[in-house]
């Protein structure tokens, strides 16, 4: 059984220039144990299929299965419930803590909405903070006295507080620099193989989910346009799209750099208000003909076991 | 003379925080050249003082706190940094052009595409409004601005990040300056929006010959642009090299854990990042010796102590390290 199951995901923003359908149907699994990158540009969506898993923006349609109980339509204590299971970090640490409040309270408030004891509190609190790095008088200090950093070690150690079986990762290290980076990577890491949490891995940058995920998923103005196996991603990328991102982005070797083929993809995403009709990628695909322009790929299995949206793959 | 004279040429640069919390030294001492045609990147971490170098050299520093306490910036062979501000006025825009990391607030909100480079090309050249506006559109297509024509009556809230950095780029460009820096030019941009400004900016430089710094945080972006590397940290230039020497044998600690750090493509899966322990020193707090002794695998008792200088290992090669000059 998956961990995480979804079918159909919708999300739809109504805004005064039209209805945005930041989620348009989205399907996917993730298995107890797995790290799947979730990838892709500004605008496409991801960050709002994470809030979408979380119950944080409203769902306007599809089901999401968590351990077989599809949480889309719970909602007060039921959800209550299964927000210990599933848990989030957000990109920017300093935003996602309350500034006027200690990093011990912070990290304390889900067992405390939990209905955890203080003493047992406590010394859950210390052993969250060992675990994630930070000393022990962290708690009684305020996050503005922390690096960038540290501040995303306490959002995971508020995270871990409950031993969720699934984290979402919005941008965990994108405000991070390279150096603390590794750190911030190579503590989620470990935290995995400890406790066998799984990550729903949200992020832009594509060098760093190549190292952290299993499997990858490629998201495009609202739908999947790829699914697949880290290696099968990066070697054999399928999707005209895939294989563009993968292109575009930096390698840092300057030889590999020179030597590869580039091919530049033209163009912007599209306004999500106003996609182009049939498949959303059709006006900066190098491969779209008149079927692509009327007729909306869907989600099927191809080559090597992936998942792809292309009627020409 | 100044037909043999380097674009670039920064002499022993310091620019100086001065705070309430006392004088920090944000660019300690640097040096550096940069030929025609030729992209330097300036790396570093926040807080190296990668930025600051980049507007002393543009004399656009905040002031106060922050002022050039020494050194020379020459641009084509003359020293700009005791020129008053009037004549930078001519030469910003003109003789060297700048990109910043944020488009949508580099350009004026309220004015057109159209006006806002008009305006540079009255300001530096002796064009008339007429010509001015024929060199604005021609200007916008060489950028590759989609559906020029039409972008010129926009404003910069109609235009997406990526078109306004193009925009920021053909005003940086509009009077063929002969030095370019790029303070983080596509930091903000999506990968594949990333890599059209990328070739942009390489096509645009190897068509004019302009000197290019380009500023930036990511090793990939580095590898894929520069030809010769400064490495800073704490404002200090740390270590010097051509983009393949540095990326095959680094030298300092920091670059090898800044290489360490970053995943590349094709790893085996099994790598843990190579991570740096700790971080950046605050400015007003620098450890005595080498600033990155508190963070370094091979320190020694002489690291705490004493800055080490830099030294040449090899041709064309700067390192400012006692392990690895070997004691």
């Amino acid at each position: 059984m998956s961990l995480l199951s979804l079918r159909d995901v919708r999300v739809q923003f109504n805004t005064a220039g039209g209805v945005v359908r930041a989620v348009n149907g989205v399907s996917l699994d993730l298995a107890v144990g797995e790290t799947l990158g979730l990838v892709g540009e500004s605008g496409c969506g991801k960050s709002t299929l994470g809030k979408a898993i979380m119950k944080l923006v409203p769902v306007s349609g599809g089901e999401i299965v968590v351990e077989g109980v599809d949480i889309a339509p719970l909602s007060g204590e039921q959800l209550t419930g299964m927000r210990r299971k599933v848990q989030m970090i957000f990109q920017d640490p300093y935003g996602s803590l309350n500034p006027r409040s200690t990093v011990g309270r912070s990290v304390a408030q889900p067992l405390v909405l939990a209905g955890w004891k203080a003493g047992a509190t406590a010394e859950r609190v210390e052993t969250l903070l060992r675990w994630v790095g930070l000393p022990s008088d962290a708690k009684q200090r305020y996050p503005h006295e922390f690096s960038g950093g540290q501040r995303q070690r306490i959002g995971i150690a508020r995270a871990l507080a409950l031993s969720p079986k699934l984290i979402i990762c919005d941008e965990p290290v994108s405000a991070l620099d390279v150096s603390v980076r590794a750190q911030v990577i190579n503590l989620l890491e470990d935290l995995k193989s400890e406790f066998g949490v799984s990550y729903l891995f949200i992020s832009h940058d594509l060098s760093v989910v190549e190292h952290i995920a299993d499997r990858v998923a490629v998201m495009y103005l609202g739908m999947l346009f790829e699914v697949g196996g880290r290696d099968q991603i990066w070697k054999s990328p399928q999707h005209p799209y895939t294989r563009a991102l993968l292109a575009a982005a930096p390698i840092a070797n300057p030889k590999l750099a020179r030597a590869r083929q580039r091919t530049v993809l033209q163009g912007e995403l599209p306004s999500p208000l106003n996609p182009p009709p049939g498949c959303p990628f059709n006006s900066r695909c190098p491969m779209a003909q008149d079927r692509c322009r009327v007729e909306k790929p869907v989600l099927r299995p191809v080559a090597n076991g992936a998942q792809a949206a292309c009627h020409f793959v | 003379m100044s037909g043999q004279a380097l674009p670039l040429e920064i002499t022993d640069l310091r620019t100086t925080l001065f705070t309430r919390r006392g004088e920090m030294k944000a660019v300690d001492g640097l040096s550096l050249t940069v030929g025609a045609g030729e992209t330097v990147a300036l790396v570093g971490e926040s807080g190296c003082g990668k930025s600051l170098s980049a507007l002393s050299v543009m004399r656009l520093l905040p002031d106060p706190p922050a002022r050039i306490v020494g050194g020379q910036v020459r641009l084509n062979g003359r020293d700009i940094v005791p020129l008053p501000e009037e004549t930078m006025l001519g030469i910003r825009g003109k003789e060297i052009g700048m990109i910043f990391q944020d488009p949508i607030s580099s350009l004026n909100p309220v004015a057109t595409v159209e006006k806002q480079i008009v305006e540079v090309l009255m300001t530096h050249t002796e064009l008339g409004r007429g010509q001015a506006r024929v060199r604005a559109h021609e200007l916008l297509e060489l950028v590759g601005m989609p559906d020029a024509a039409r972008r010129l009556d926009a404003y910069p809230h109609q235009l997406s990040g990526g078109m306004c950095q193009r925009v920021v780029i053909a005003m940086a460009i509009a009077c063929s300056p002969s030095v370019l820096i790029a303070d983080e030019p596509t930091t903000a941009l999506d990968v594949t929006v990333q890599a059209q400004v990328l070739a942009l900016l390489k096509k645009l430089q190897a068509d004019a010959g302009m000197a290019m710094i380009f500023i930036t945080h990511d090793l990939g972006v580095v590898a894929e642009t520069a030809d010769r590397v400064v490495v800073m940290y704490a404002g200090r230039k740390v270590e010097e090299a051509s983009v393949d020497e540095l990326f095959e044998n680094p030298l300092h600690p920091y670059t090898v854990g800044l290489i360490g750090a970053t995943p590349t493509p094709g790893a085996e899966r099994a790598e843990r990042l190579a991570d740096i322990p700790g971080m950046v020193p605050p400015l007003n707090a620098l450890p005595q010796g080498c600033a990155f002794a508190p963070r370094c695998k091979r320190v020694m008792d002489r690291c705490l102590t004493e800055k080490p200088a830099l030294t040449v290992p090899g041709p064309g090669r700067l390192v400012a390290c006692f392990a690895a000059q070997g004691g």
